[in-house]
C-alpha cells in the first residue's frame, strides 16, 4: 500500500518526521518497504511563469524565454519546443542539482555561455527533475502553481510503501493508515462525514436491488447520479492515483479508485442506461453463464461465483471485476454507483478460479467490514458530483441483510498486564483502545470493548491485548527467561543415532549433501537399467512445478549418483558423499511412510596421490570396511549375505543383515547405471535403512572385565576350495570357546596351491578368562578347529 | 683361586672395551654376571674353601663382582645415551613436506546450523519432536487457524499430493511450515510443553536465488502456566544472542500470523551496515530472523489445552537464511547443489 504523505496529512497533523512515522508504523505491524521522496533534491528549483520568449540571435533551435520568479525575472537559453507565454514552469537557479538527461547522473548547474548568450539557470524537463523519463519538452505545471515558491513545496512528496498484513484490510487505505498514525503519534484524525446535495427524485423509484445470496453479500449500497459529463480527472487526482500505482481513466472511474484508496472500500460505477429492467440482483451465477469482464476477456462462470446481474444478465463478477456490457464510457450520462460487501472466502475462491485479481478482490478477500460501504459511497458520490457534475438521486439504496450489532468484548486490564508482563493502568488501556476508535465501557467486572465499524479482525480478548501491546510498543515489554521447571525430557532415539552416523561418516572422509526430496521419474528409472521399474511406486505431487519435481524420492541413490556426476565434471580423485534423510513410501489410505535412509557413495582414489602414496582406487572392501566400522559405532555387528539388487554389479554386492533381517545393501554400482548417470566407474555404494537399524542400537551392554591372562597367537594357513567364502571359515574358527579374535591376513591363489584352491591365512588369538593357557591346551583347541574345517569345508593345513 | 679370579676380571673388562651396542652388552652381562657365569660359579665354589681362604678370596670375588656390575651400569648408561644422541642427531628434515592425505569429510552447513540451534534450545529445556513431510491439510492449516480460502494460504503456495481427501483431515500436501508439527505436538502432549520441531518444508515456487521448492525450518512451542510475552522475548533474545553473538541489537515488532496473537517478528541488526541501511537489509537496517507470538487460544483449544489455564508462545525460524547471512551466501540454490567446491568451505 503506497501512502503519499500529502494525502495522509489531509486526515492528520503529522508531528513526526517521515522516517520516524515509518519506524513507528513498522513496529506497530505495518512494515515499511520503502520511503521514497520526490523533490528532496530540488534545492534552488522554484516555480516560474514565462512572460516573454525571444529568439536566440545565433541559433535557430534555441530560444530565450524570460521567466518571472516573483521578485525577479531571468532570461535563459532553452531548446524545448513547448514554450508558451503564461505557462508555469520549474525554474532551476544556478547551484541546483539536476539530472543530466544524457548521462543520467546528477550535476550541479553553473552559469554557462550557450552560443554567445550567458544563461544562469534553466527551465527543467521532468527527466532533469527526476520525475519521469520525459525529456521531449519542459514540464508545464498546473495554472494554480504559486510563482516564486520552491517547487518541492508544490510538487514534492514522500510516499511510504507499506506491507499490510492479511488481517488488516482496513489499512489498505489512506484513512486506515491515518487512524494508525494518529494513535501512534498521539494525534486526532480529521475525518468528516461526506455529504452532498440530493436534488434528484428518490432512488427507490429508479433502481431496485435484490440480494438473492445474502450469505455471500451481507450489504449492497448504491447511489445514482444523472447528467454527468465524462472527462479526464483534474491533475491533482491523476497525480495521486499515479503516486499509488494506479492508472487514471476518466473522472468517474478515477473517483471510484480514489475513494477505494482513501476508504479501503472498493466501488464500482455502472452505466445506468445499460442496466436492464432498472434492477440489480446479487445472485450466484448460472452454470455456464458467460460474461466479458472489463479487461476484455470472455469468461464462463459456474454456480459458485457470485455475480451482479440486472433484469436479464450479469453485469459484473461481484467484488472481482465489472462487466464490459455495463462499462462507463465517454457517452455515459448516468451512473449507478455500487459500494457493497462480499464474503471473503467466496471472492478468494472466484479470484483464484478465474486467475483474476484486482485491487477490489484483494480487499474483499481479506475481509473488509460492511460498515465501510455507506460512508465510502457517499464520499464517492459527492466527489463525482464535484468533478463530473450531474444530479444525485435522493437517498441511497442500502440492502443490509448481514447487519449485526457489534458485540462488546470483555477485557480485564489484569489480563493485559499478565500476558504482556507489563504494568499499565485501566485508564491507559482504555486510552489506547479509544485512540484506535474502540468504544470502552468500564464495569465492575472489567472493560467492555466494542470495535469500531471498520475493524473486522477483533474478536477475542487477545486481539485487544495485541492492540495495547503494539501501540505501547513491544520494546516496552520486559525480557525474562522461562521460570517454570523444565518439563521431563524424552529425547527421540533416532536423533542420537543420526548424530552417531554423521560423526562416523565425516570421520571416514565423507562429505554430507542435502538434496531435494522432490525428484523425477526419469531419474529414478535410471537406477533400474534392465527393468526400468521404480519400486515402490513413488508418491506423486498433484500439481508438480516441473517433471523433475513430480515425485517424492523412494531412494536416496539417485540424488547421490547425480551429485557424484556433477562433481566429476570438475574433480578427479577420491570423492565420498553421503546423505541421511527421509524417503517416502506410499501407504494405502494414509500418509506415506517416511523412514530415515542413509546412502553413501565412494569412488576414485582411496587417498589422493602424493609423494607418500601411490594413487590406489578404492574398492569393494573399502565399502565393506566403512559399513562395518559405521555399524560398530552404532553397537551392531552385521553379516553380509548374497543379494540381487538390480542397480548393483551382479556378484559384487551384498545385503547387510542382522539375524537374517536385511538392514541395507552395499556393492559396486552396475556399469549400466553408471552409464545412465554419465559416470565412469567403479563407484561403490552403501545403503542402510536407519529405521531398521534403530531398534538394534541403544541397548546398554554390561562392561566386560579386562583379560587377566595373556593371549596366545597362532597363525593358521589353510587351503580351501577357491569358492569357499571366508565367512564360513571364520565362523568355524570362531566357534572354539578359547578363540578370542581371528584376523585374515592373506588370501592367495597361484602356483603354491593346487588349481581350484586358495590359501587363507589367519591369525588366531587364544585366550581364557580363567587361566594362562598352556601350549597343549591351545594345540588341542586348534586341532579341534582343524578337524571341523576339514569335515565341513574340506580344508587342509597348508604345508 | 685368586689368579683365576683376576683372569675372570681381566677377561670381562677386556671384552667390555669392545662392546658398542646394547644387545652385545646384554649378552656380556649374561656371560659375565649371569647365574652360569665363571664369576658366579667361582663364588659358589667358595663354600668348599677353608674358612681363612674363604674369607679373603670371598672379599676379592665380591669386589670383582661389584666392579663388573658398576662397569656394566656405566657402559649401559653410556650406550643408552649414545643411542638417544644418535636418534636425535640434528640433520636436515623437511617439515614442510605435505602430510599423508587422509580424506576429510564434513557436515552440510544446514546440518551444522540445525545442530547449533537445536543445542541452544535443548539447553533451555526444549525437546526435539518431528512430524511427517507429507501432511494433512488439517495439521498444516485448519488446526492452525487457517481455514479454506484464508488469504494466508496464498503466501504459502502448496504442493498437493495425489491421494484421497479425508472428511476430517482434508487433502494431503507437502507441509508448508513446520508449524504443522506444533499442531501435532499440542494434540499429543500435555502441558508443561517445551518442544522444537526442525524439518523440511515445501512451497510451490519456481527456483531462483532466494526461492527453492524445499527448505528448512524450526518451529517451537512452550506451554505452561503463566507464560508471558516477556518469556517469549527472553527465550528468543537468548537464542539470538547465542547464535548471532553478543552485541547484535535485536528488534521485536508486531506482525501477523494466524496461529498467534499477539504476533511478533524478530529481527537482528544488519551485520553489514550496523543498522544504517544497505542492500542486504533493503535499507531497513534490520534482518528478519523469525516469526513468533503468543499461541492463539483457538489453536490451543484444538489441541485440547485450556487457554484460560495455560499460557503459551510459539515461534518459527527459517534455517536456510541463517548460514546465508553468516557466510554471505547470495544464492540459496547453492545449499542444495551438492557442489563439493561449495560444501568443503564449511568443513572447518
Amino acid at each position: 500500500m503506497k501512502v503519499p504523505l500529502k494525502w495522509l496529512k489531509e486526515y492528520i497533523d503529522l508531528t513526526v518526521t517521515p522516517a520516524e512515522l515509518a519506524r513507528r508504523l513498522t513496529m506497530a505491524g505495518f512494515e515499511v518497504q520503502s520511503l521514497q521522496g520526490t523533490g528532496q533534491s530540488w534545492e534552488n528549483v522554484v516555480i516560474g511563469q514565462i512572460v516573454a520568449i525571444n529568439p536566440h540571435p545565433n541559433a535557430d533551435r534555441l530560444r530565450l524565454p524570460t521567466v518571472d520568479l516573483g521578485n525577479e525575472q531571468q532570461t535563459v537559453v532553452c531548446g524545448a519546443p513547448n514554450l508558451n507565454i503564461g505557462d508555469k514552469v520549474a525554474f532551476a537557479r544556478s547551484g541546483a542539482e539536476l539530472i543530466n538527461p544524457h548521462t543520467g547522473k546528477k550535476e550541479r548547474l553553473t552559469p554557462a555561455k550557450i552560443r554567445g548568450f550567458v544563461s544562469s539557470g534553466m527551465v527543467c524537463s521532468e527527466r532533469e527533475l527526476g520525475l519521469s523519463e520525459k525529456h521531449e519538452g519542459i514540464l508545464v505545471l498546473p495554472p494554480d502553481a504559486p510563482v516564486g515558491r520552491p517547487l518541492a513545496e508544490y510538487l514534492g512528496d514522500v510516499v511510504i510503501d507499506l506491507d499490510i498484513t492479511p488481517n488488516r484490510a482496513d489499512c489498505l487505505s489512506i484513512i486506515g493508515i491515518a487512524r494508525e498514525a494518529a494513535a501512534l503519534t498521539g494525534q486526532k484524525t480529521h475525518i468528516t462525514e461526506p455529504t452532498y446535495e440530493e436534488k434528484g427524485s428518490p432512488i427507490d423509484r429508479q433502481i431496485a436491488v435484490e440480494i438473492a445470496a445474502p450469505d455471500l453479500c451481507p450489504r449492497y449500497c448504491a447511489s445514482l447520479i444523472t447528467g454527468v459529463r465524462i472527462a479526464p480527472s483534474p491533475p491533482w487526482l491523476q497525480e495521486r492515483l499515479q503516486a499509488c500505482g494506479m492508472r487514471p481513466i476518466n473522472n468517474v472511474v478515477d473517483v471510484t479508485n480514489y475513494v477505494m484508496l482513501e476508504y479501503g472500500q472498493p466501488l464500482h460505477a455502472f452505466d445506468y442506461e445499460k442496466i436492464r429492467g432498472r434492477k440489480i440482483i446479487v445472485r450466484r451465477a448460472r452454470e455456464g453463464e458467460g460474461i466479458t469482464s472489463l479487461d476484455g476477456t470472455g469468461r464462463t462462470l459456474s454456480e459458485d461465483t457470485l455475480v451482479i446481474a440486472d433484469g436479464e444478465r450479469s453485469v459484473a463478477i461481484a467484488g472481482v471485476m465489472g462487466g464490459a456490457n455495463s462499462e462507463v464510457s465517454d457517452r455515459t450520462t448516468s451512473i449507478l454507483l455500487e459500494a457493497a460487501n462480499f464474503n471473503p472466502a467466496s471472492i478468494h475462491y472466484t479470484s483464484r478460479k478465474l486467475l483474476l485479481t484486482s485491487e477490489a478482490s484483494m480487499r474483499f478477500e481479506r475481509g473488509i467490514t460492511p460498515g465501510l460501504a455507506a460512508p465510502a459511497l457517499k464520499r464517492a458520490t459527492a466527489l463525482i458530483l464535484q468533478l463530473a457534475g450531474g444530479t444525485a438521486a435522493a437517498g441511497i439504496v442500502d440492502a443490509y441483510p448481514g447487519k449485526r450489532e457489534a458485540a462488546p468484548i470483555p477485557l480485564s486490564h489484569h489480563d493485559v498486564n499478565r500476558l504482556l508482563a507489563i504494568d499499565i493502568s485501566r485508564e491507559q488501556v482504555m486510552g489506547i483502545l479509544i485512540s484506535l476508535g474502540f468504544a470502552c465501557t468500564a464495569t465492575d467486572a472489567g472493560l467492555l470493548v466494542t470495535p469500531p465499524y471498520w475493524r473486522g479482525d477483533i474478536r477475542l480478548g487477545v486481539d485487544l491485548i495485541e492492540e495495547v501491546a503494539r501501540i505501547t510498543g513491544y520494546d516496552k515489554i520486559p525480557t525474562t527467561m522461562l521460570g517454570q521447571p523444565i518439563p521431563p525430557s524424552r529425547p527421540l532415539p533416532i536423533l542420537g543415532l543420526r548424530k552417531k552416523i554423521r560423526q562416523a561418516l565425516v570421520g571416514y572422509g565423507f562429505q554430507e549433501i542435502i538434496t531435494y526430496s522432490l525428484t523425477g521419474l526419469e531419474l529414478l528409472r535410471k537406477l533400474a537399467p534392465q527393468s526400468h521399474a521404480v519400486i515402490p511406486t513413488p508418491v506423486r505431487v498433484a500439481n508438480p512445478m516441473t517433471a523433475e519435481q513430480e515425485y517424492l524420492r523412494n531412494t536416496l541413490r539417485a540424488g547421490l549418483l547425480s551429485a557424484l556426476a556433477l562433481n566429476r565434471r570438475h574433480e578427479d580423485g577420491g570423492i565420498r558423499l553421503f546423505e541421511l534423510g527421509k524417503i517416502y513410501l506410499p501407504r494405502q489410505n494414509d500418509l506415506p511412510e517416511e523412514p530415515d535412509a542413509l546412502c553413501c557413495v565412494l569412488s576414485g582414489a582411496r587417498y589422493e596421490k602424493s609423494w607418500l602414496t601411490r594413487e590406489e582406487p578404492c574398492d569393494f572392501f573399502d565399502a565393506v570396511g566403512i559399513a562395518e566400522g559405521l555399524l560398530h559405532r552404532t553397537g551392531v555387528t552385521a553379516d553380509l549375505e548374497p543379494s540381487d539388487d538390480e542397480g548393483l554389479h551382479p556378484t559384487r554386492q551384498a545385503n547387510i543383515t542382522v539375524n537374517n533381517k536385511k538392514l541395507g545393501v552395499l556393492g559396486e554400482v552396475h556399469p549400466r547405471v553408471l552409464e545412465a548417470f554419465d559416470l565412469a566407474g567403479p563407484v561403490y555404494l552403501i545403503e542402510i535403512d536407519v529405521n531398521a537399524l534403530l531398534p538394534l542400537t541403544g541397548t546398554v551392554k554390561a562392561f566386560e572385565p579386562l583379560p587377566r591372562f595373556p593371549d596366545i597367537i597362532r597363525d593358521l594357513a589353510l587351503v580351501v576350495d577357491a569358492e569357499t567364502p571366508h565367512r564360513k571359515v571364520l565362523k568355524i574358527i570362531s566357534q572354539s570357546p578359547l578363540v578370542k579374535k581371528v584376523t585374515l591376513f592373506d588370501v592367495y591363489t597361484g602356483n603354491q596351491v593346487p588349481a581350484g584352491k586358495k590359501s587363507l591365512a589367519y591369525r588366531v588369538f587364544y585366550q581364557s578368562p580363567a587361566q594362562t593357557l598352556t601350549d597343549r591346551q591351545v594345540d588341542e583347541a586348534q586341532s579341534k578347529i582343524l578337524e571341523q574345517l576339514a569335515k565341513q569345508l574340506d580344508a587342509t593345513l597348508r604345508s | 683361586m685368586l689368579p683365576e679370579l683376576e683372569k675372570i676380571k681381566a677377561g670381562a673388562l677386556g671384552e667390555l672395551k669392545d662392546i658398542r651396542d646394547l644387545a652385545a652388552l646384554e649378552s656380556w652381562r649374561v656371560r659375565h654376571l649371569g647365574k652360569k657365569s665363571p664369576l658366579n660359579t667361582a663364588l659358589r665354589g667358595l663354600a668348599g674353601l677353608p674358612p681363612e681362604e674363604r674369607k679373603s678370596t670371598g672379599a676379592v670375588a665380591n669386589q670383582i663382582k661389584q666392579l663388573l656390575e658398576e662397569s656394566f651400569r656405566q657402559r649401559n648408561e653410556a650406550l643408552k645415551e649414545d643411542r638417544i644422541q644418535s636418534a636425535t642427531r640434528k640433520e636436515f628434515f623437511d617439515i614442510t613436506l605435505p602430510g599423508r592425505p587422509y580424506p576429510v569429510g564434513g557436515l552440510h552447513p544446514l546440518t551444522q546450523t540445525l545442530n547449533e540451534i537445536c543445542d541452544i534450545f535443548t539447553s533451555m529445556g526444549f525437546d526435539i519432536a518431528e512430524g511427517p513431510d507429507v501432511e494433512w491439510d488439517y495439521y498444516n492449516f485448519e488446526a492452525l487457524n487457517i481455514p479454506q480460502e484464508h488469504p494466508a494460504r496464498d503466501n504459502m503456495s502448496s504442493c498437493w499430493i495425489d491421494g484421497r481427501t479425508e472428511s476430517n483431515r482434508g487433502k494431503m500436501l507437502l507441509r508448508t511450515h513446520t508449524t504443522a508439527v506444533t499442531a501435532r505436538t499440542l494434540e499429543k502432549l500435555k502441558p508443561p510443553i517445551r518442544i522444537i520441531e526442525p524439518g523440511n518444508v515445501y512451497r510451490y515456487e519456481a527456483s531462483d536465488a532466494t526461492h527453492v521448492p524445499m527448505f528448512h525450518q524450526i518451529d517451537g512451542i512452550a506451554v505452561d502456566r503463566s507464560i508471558t510475552m516477556a518469556d517469549l522475548k527472553g527465550t528468543l533474545y537468548e537464542f539470538a544472542r547465542r547464535f548471532f553473538g553478543e552485541g547484535r541489537r535485536v528488534r521485536f515488532r508486531c506482525d501477523y500470523f494466524p496461529f498467534v496473537e499477539p504476533g511478533v517478528e524478530m529481527a537482528i541488526e544488519c551485520a553489514v551496515c550496523h543498522g544504517n541501511g544497505c542492500r542486504l537489509c533493503k535499507d531497513s537496517g534490520w534482518i528478519e530472523v523469525l516469526g513468533a507470538g503468543m499461541t492463539h487460544p483457538k489453536v490451543l483449544e484444538r489441541g485440547g489445552i485450556d487457554p484460560r489455564e495455560y499460557g503459551s508462545f510459539a515461534f518459527g525460524i527459517g534455517i536456510d537464511r541463517l548460514p546465508m547471512l553468516r557466510y554471505g551466501i547470495d544464492d540459496i540454490r547453492l545449499l542444495y547443489g551438492s557442489d563439493l567446491r561449495f560444501l568443503r568451505q564449511f568443513q572447518g
